[in-house]
C-alpha cells in the first residue's frame, strides 16, 4: 500500500522531523483558505501514488491565494498516469539551496535493511544511478542491531552536511525516522527525494514516500482502514480480482492471458510479445483454483473491450484440467464469447478429462504453448 | 548425491492438520519421502495418514529423531513456526506459505542463518530430489520420476514444473530441483541455491530460471563471469514484458527504483556467457547443447 505524501510527511512529523508547513485540501476554496492561513507563496502538489507527477503537471507554484485557488481548480479532477486527483497537498513554497536524496528499502542480496544516500536528489534514484553512481552510498543495517549512531553519522556526512551544525542534527533525525517509519510501520520503502538544505538553512524533506507491505497490513489496522476507504493506484478492477482470489495487472495489448502461477502467467505474456502480439493483461489464477475462481477470471477478459483473443495457458499441479475446464465452460454459458477467440493450452492433473470436456465445446486446444501463443496472436490480428 | 536433501532425511510437518498441510503430507508421503509426524499446537496426540502428531516441534524432533520441516502454517505464525523449528535444532526448514510479512521474514531468515540452518522459501514450491525419492514440497509427484543430473533453481512454481516437463520429455532427467520463492526476501536465494548445485559432483549443469524483481540474476551473472561457477548454466527469465512498479503476482516480482528488469537479466546473464532461453520450450535444447560441449 502506497501512502500519500502528505500522510507519509505526517509521519515523519509525528517522529520527530521538521516539514514543511500545509495541509491537505479537497476543494479550490479550502485551497485558497490554507494559502492565506500560511501567508506566503504556495506549492500545490496533487495527492496521487505514482511517481513523475511533476512533468504531468501535478505540482504548481502560487504566489497569491487567488492565483492558488485559480490553479487548484484546474488540477482538481486532472487525471495523471490514469488517477484522478482529488486531494491537493498546499505547503508553504520554500527556496531551495540544495537537493538531496534519502531511502530505506530491504536489501535482498544481503538480507539487511539499505540506506541509499546521495548528495545529488530531486531526480529519480536510476537517473543518479546511471548518471553518477559513485555519488550513493549504502549503508547497511542488521536488523537486530538496528539503527547506530554510527550508520546516521555516515549518512549525514555523506550528504555533505558539516558535523555540530544545526543541519547536521536536522538531518540526523531525518534518519532516525525515517528508520522508525520502516520497521514500525513494516515498510518496504521509505523515500525522501528531494531532501533540501533551504536557503533559510534548514534541512527539509520536500517530498515524502512511504509504501507499506500489504501482507504486513493486519497488524496495522489504522492503515488498513485508509486503504479500504480509499485504495490509491489500486484500480477497482484489481482489487475486484483479490477479492474473487486471483492476481491481475492491466497491461495496454489485446491478447488476454490467463495462467496459473505468477512465473507460468509472465512467461505466456512474454510468448505472446514473442511472437509479436501483445498481451493486454497479466491473470494469474494462482494455485488449485477451483471452477468458480476461473469462471470470475475468464468472464473478466470475455468483457474487455480491447480484448480480442484470449490464451489460456495451464500446466496443472494442485490446479485440475477438468476444474479449469469446467469454469471455462461455465463462463461461455453465462456471458458468450463476444466475438473473442479463446486458445487453450492444457497439461498436468485430469488432463485428458479436461481436454475431453473442452473438444466437445469446440474449443482450440494445444499441445504446444508456442503454437497456442501463434493461434492466439494470429486471432487478435483478424 | 543431491543438494540438501539425502537418503536419510525425515521430516515433520508444521500445520499438518490443516487442509494444506494434511493435502500435501500425503502427497510427500506416496512420493516417498520420509515423512514421519506433524506439529499442530494443541492437537497433540492426534494421527494424520498413520502420522503422529505433535503439540510442539522439540517433541516431535525428540520422538521422531526428524532433521527437516516443512512449513504450512498460515501467514500469522508462519515466523513463530520457523522460529520453534530453529530452536528444536532441524537443519533445514521449507516454509511453502504465502503473504507472510517481509519484516518477519527477515528477521526469521537472518535468525536460522545464523544458527546455521538452512531455509528454502518463503513462497516456495520447496525442493525435490529424483534420485532419493525426497520431496518436501508442492510439485506434482508424476513430473518428478525420471531421475538424472540437471540442477534446477527457480524463483517461480509452475514454471518450474512446465521446464522439468520440458527437460524430462527431451531425456534429461533431474537430479535436485529447488523452488527458492517469489518473495524479495527468502532464505536460499537464487545465487546461493546455484553454487550449492555447482558444488554436487552428480549435477552435469544446472537450470536458472529467473524472472523480474531484484538483482539475483545479475549478481549469479558476476559470478559466473568471474569463473566462480564451473558448470554449464542455462538460463531462462520470465517478465519480460512486465510494466514497472507493478507486482506480478510473486511479492518479489517487482521493478523497483529502476532496478529489476527481466531485459537486464536476460542481457546481463548473456554477456557472462551464460546461453538465455527465450521461451520455456528451449530450455532442453540449451542444455543438451551446453552438456555436448
Amino acid at each position: 500500500m502506497k501512502l500519500y505524501e502528505y500522510e507519509a510527511k505526517e509521519i515523519l512529523a509525528k517522529y520527530g522531523v521538521k516539514i514543511p508547513r500545509g495541509r491537505l485540501a479537497l476543494t479550490p476554496e479550502e485551497v485558497r483558505k490554507i494559502a492565506e492561513e500560511i501567508g506566503k507563496p504556495v506549492v500545490l502538489k496533487a495527492q496521487v501514488t505514482v511517481a513523475g507527477r511533476g512533468k504531468a503537471g501535478g505540482i504548481k507554484t502560487a504566489k497569491t491565494p487567488q492565483e492558488a485557488e485559480e490553479l487548484a481548480r484546474r488540477m482538481f479532477g486532472m487525471t495523471i498516469k490514469g488517477l484522478v486527483v482529488k486531494k491537493l497537498y498546499v505547503t508553504e513554497y520554500q527556496e531551495v539551496e540544495r537537493e538531496m536524496y534519502l531511502s530505506l528499502i530491504i536489501d535482498r542480496a544481503t538480507r539487511r535493511y539499505l540506506i541509499l544516500a546521495s548528495p545529488m536528489g530531486g531526480v529519480d534514484i536510476e537517473e543518479i544511478a546511471r548518471k553518477e553512481p559513485e555519488k550513493i552510498k549504502r549503508v547497511y543495517v542488521d536488523p537486530f542491531e538496528g539503527l547506530r549512531d554510527f550508520h546516521i553519522r555516515s549518512v549525514v556526512s555523506w550528504l555533505g552536511i558539516k558535523a555540530g551544525t544545526p543541519q547536521w542534527d536536522q538531518a540526523s533525525s531525518v534518519v532516525k525516522a525515517m528508520y522508525r517509519a520502516m520497521t514500525e510501520l513494516e515498510a518496504e520503502l521509505v523515500e525522501s527525494n528531494p531532501l533540501a538544505v533551504t536557503k533559510s538553512g534548514e534541512v527539509v524533506p520536500l517530498d515524502a514516500r512511504i509504501i507499506v507491505d500489504d501482507n504486513s497490513l493486519y497488524k496495522h489496522p489504522d492503515l488498513e482502514k485508509a486503504f479500504e476507504e480509499d485504495p490509491r493506484d489500486v484500480t477497482e478492477f484489481e482489487r475486484y480480482a483479490q477479492r474473487i482470489g486471483f492476481n491481475y495487472v492491466e497491461l495496454d495489448g489485446d491478447v488476454g492471458i490467463i495462467g496459473n502461477g505468477a512465473g507460468l502467467t509472465m512467461s505466456t505474456m512474454d510468448l505472446v510479445y514473442h511472437f509479436g502480439g501483445r498481451p493486454a493483461n497479466f491473470l494469474d489464477i494462482g494455485g488449485g483454483a477451483s471452477r468458480d475462481v476461473v469462471k470470475e477470471a475468464l468472464k473478466v477478459l470475455l468483457k474487455h473491450p480491447r480484448v480480442k483473443s484470449i490464451f489460456i495457458n495451464i500446466f496443472g499441479g494442485i490446479t485440475r484440467a477438468d476444474e479449469v475446464a469446467a469454469g471455462i465452460e461455465a463462463a461461455l454459458a453465462e456471458v458468450g464469447s463476444s466475438g473473442k477467440k479463446i486458445v487453450v493450452r492444457i497439461k498436468g492433473t485430469n488432463e485428458e478429462l479436461g481436454k475431453q470436456m473442452l473438444a466437445k465445446s469446440g474449443i482450440p486446444l494445444f499441445e504446444s504453448a508456442e503454437e497456442a501463443a501463434q493461434k492466439a496472436v494470429e486471432m487478435a490480428r483478424l | 548425491m543431491t543438494v540438501l536433501v539425502g537418503p536419510n532425511t525425515k521430516a515433520i510437518v508444521q500445520g499438518i492438520t490443516g487442509r494444506e498441510g494434511s493435502f500435501h503430507a500425503q502427497r510427500m508421503l506416496e512420493y516417498g519421502t520420509k515423512i514421519v509426524g506433524g506439529v499442530t499446537p494443541g492437537k497433540g496426540g492426534a494421527t494424520v495418514h498413520g502420522l503422529p502428531v505433535f503439540d510442539t516441534v522439540e517433541e516431535a524432533v525428540k520422538a521422531t529423531g526428524a532433521d527437516t520441516s516443512v512449513v504450512f502454517v498460515p501467514a500469522k505464525f508462519a515466523a513463530e513456526a520457523v522460529y520453534e523449528a530453529v530452536d528444536a535444532g532441524v537443519k533445514l526448514v521449507v516454509v511453502i506459505t504465502e503473504h507472510i510479512p517481509i519484516h518477519d521474514t527477515l528477521k526469521f531468515v537472518n535468525y536460522a542463518r545464523a544458527r546455521g540452518v538452512n531455509v528454502i522459501g518463503p513462497n516456495c514450491p520447496g525442493i525435490v530430489a529424483p534420485p532419493v525419492k525426497v520431496k518436501l514440497g508442492i510439485m506434482p509427484n508424476n513430473i518428478y520420476q525420471v531421475p538424472g543430473r540437471i540442477g534446477m533453481v527457480s524463483r517461480s512454481g509452475t514454471l518450474t514444473y512446465e521446464i522439468s516437463y520440458q527437460l524430462v520429455r527431451a531425456g534429461l532427467g533431474i537430479n535436485t530441483a529447488i523452488g527458492v520463492g517469489g518473495d524479495p526476501i527468502v532464505g536460499t536465494d537464487l545465487v546461493e541455491a546455484t553454487l550449492m548445485m555447482a558444488r554436487d559432483p552428480d549435477i552435469d549443469a544446472i537450470v536458472v530460471i529467473g524472472e523480474v524483481g531484484g538483482d539475483a540474476e545479475e549478481r549469479l551473472a558476476k559470478l559466473y563471469a568471474e569463473g566462480a561457477i564451473k558448470k554449464p548454466l542455462v538460463g531462462y527469465v520470465a517478465g519480460r514484458t512486465a510494466p514497472p512498479e507493478k507486482r506480478m503476482g510473486h511479492a518479489g516480482a517487482i521493478v523497483m527504483l529502476g532496478s529489476g528488469d527481466a531485459n537486464g537479466k536476460v542481457k546481463a546473464l548473456r554477456e557472462a556467457g551464460i546461453p538465455v532461453a527465450d521461451t520455456p520450450m528451449e530450455v532442453p535444447q540449451l542444455v543438451l547443447k551446453a552438456i555436448r560441449k
